[in-house]
C-alpha cells in the first residue's frame, strides 16, 4: 500500500513539474512573439498576426524553445535573417544611441527646469 | 524678450517635427532590409516534391554552378505571372533552378506544374513555411541567387520581371 501511495505521489509530482515547465515555455514563447514585428502586416507583432509569415515564425520560435535555445539566441537568429527591424526593442548600439539617450536627456532637462522654477519660487 | 525666445524655440521645434514627418510621408512603408546577403545557405533536411524522400541541403547544392532558389505556391497569383520567366531561365545550362513549394496543397501544386510546365531541376517541400524563414524569406514569390561558394548573393522579393531576369543573367556571367 505504501509503495502505491509513494508511486502515486511521485507520478503526480512529475506531471505537475511537466505542466509547470510547459507553462514556462508558453510564457517565454509569447514574450518573444510579442517582441517580433510581423514584416508582412507591419504595425502588428507576430503574436497578434495570423499571416503565413507570422505562423511560420511562431513555429520556428516554438521549435527553438523546445530545443533549449535561449531567448537571446532566438533574437540573434531572427536578426541575422531579417535585420534589426524585426525586433520591437532595438539593441543599444551606435545607430540607436540617440533613441536610447534622448528620453533620458529630456527627462533630465525637464527635471532641471522644474528644480530651477522651484528655486526661483523660494 | 524671454517670451519671444521661448515662442521662437517652440515654433522652430514644431516646424522641425513637421518637416521630418512630412518628409517621412513620402518614404515607402514597406521595409525590406538587404540582409542575408553574402551569407551561407542554411543547412536543412526536407522532402522532395516528386519522390517525397528526405533530401538534405548537402545533397541538393553539390555542383559547381549557380543556383536559383525560387519560393512558389499554387495559390500565389504573382507566381503564375513570373512562371514564364522561370521557364526561360531554366534553359540556361549554367543555372540550376530549385523550387521551394511554400505552404501548399501538394495536389494543387502538381496541377500548377502540369499546367504551366516545370522549370525546376528539383522541387522541395516547405510544408509549414519554416524552411523559407531559414532562408530569410517573407513569403511568396521570392527568389534567391546562390553562387558557386553556396552563398546567397542576391534576393528578389516579389515576382521576377524581364528586367530582373536580365539582371540575374548578368550576375551569373
Amino acid at each position: 500500500m505504501k509503495i502505491i501511495k509513494l508511486s502515486l505521489i511521485i507520478f503526480l509530482l512529475i506531471n505537475f513539474s511537466q505542466i509547470k515547465s510547459d507553462e514556462k515555455s508558453e510564457t517565454l514563447k509569447n514574450k518573444i512573439l510579442k517582441n517580433i514585428r510581423c514584416l508582412i502586416c507591419q504595425g502588428q507583432s507576430v503574436y497578434d498576426s495570423e499571416s503565413d509569415f507570422a505562423s511560420s515564425i511562431k513555429l520556428i520560435v516554438e521549435k527553438k524553445i523546445n530545443e533549449g535555445i535561449s531567448e537571446e539566441k532566438i533574437y540573434i537568429f531572427l536578426e541575422e535573417k531579417y535585420g534589426q527591424w524585426i525586433l520591437y526593442e532595438p539593441e543599444f548600439n551606435k545607430n540607436t544611441l540617440i533613441l536610447w539617450i534622448l528620453p533620458i536627456l529630456l527627462f533630465l532637462l525637464g527635471g532641471a527646469i522644474i528644480i530651477k522654477k522651484l528655486i526661483i519660487q523660494k | 524678450m524671454k517670451n519671444k525666445i521661448l515662442l521662437t524655440t517652440i515654433i522652430s521645434f514644431f516646424a522641425f517635427c513637421f518637416i521630418i514627418f512630412y518628409k517621412g510621408l513620402n518614404n515607402s512603408n514597406i521595409y525590406s532590409p538587404e540582409k542575408n546577403i553574402k551569407k551561407n545557405i542554411p543547412i536543412f533536411i526536407t522532402k522532395d516534391f516528386f519522390s517525397e524522400n528526405e533530401v538534405s541541403s548537402k545533397e541538393i547544392f553539390t555542383g559547381n554552378n549557380f543556383y536559383i532558389l525560387n519560393i512558389w505556391s499554387s495559390w500565389c497569383v504573382p507566381c503564375k505571372k513570373e512562371h514564364p520567366i522561370l521557364m526561360e531561365l531554366s534553359k540556361n545550362k549554367s543555372i540550376k533552378l530549385i523550387g521551394l513549394n511554400y505552404r501548399d496543397n501538394l495536389n494543387n501544386a502538381q496541377k500548377f506544374i502540369n499546367e504551366l510546365g516545370n522549370p525546376y531541376s528539383q522541387i522541395l517541400i516547405d510544408e509549414d513555411g519554416t524552411l523559407a524563414v531559414e532562408f530569410g524569406a517573407y513569403g511568396v514569390p521570392e527568389t534567391f541567387i546562390i553562387d558557386k561558394n553556396k552563398k546567397i548573393i542576391k534576393k528578389f522579393i516579389g515576382p521576377l520581371t524581364l528586367d530582373l531576369s536580365k539582371k540575374i543573367k548578368s550576375l551569373i556571367k
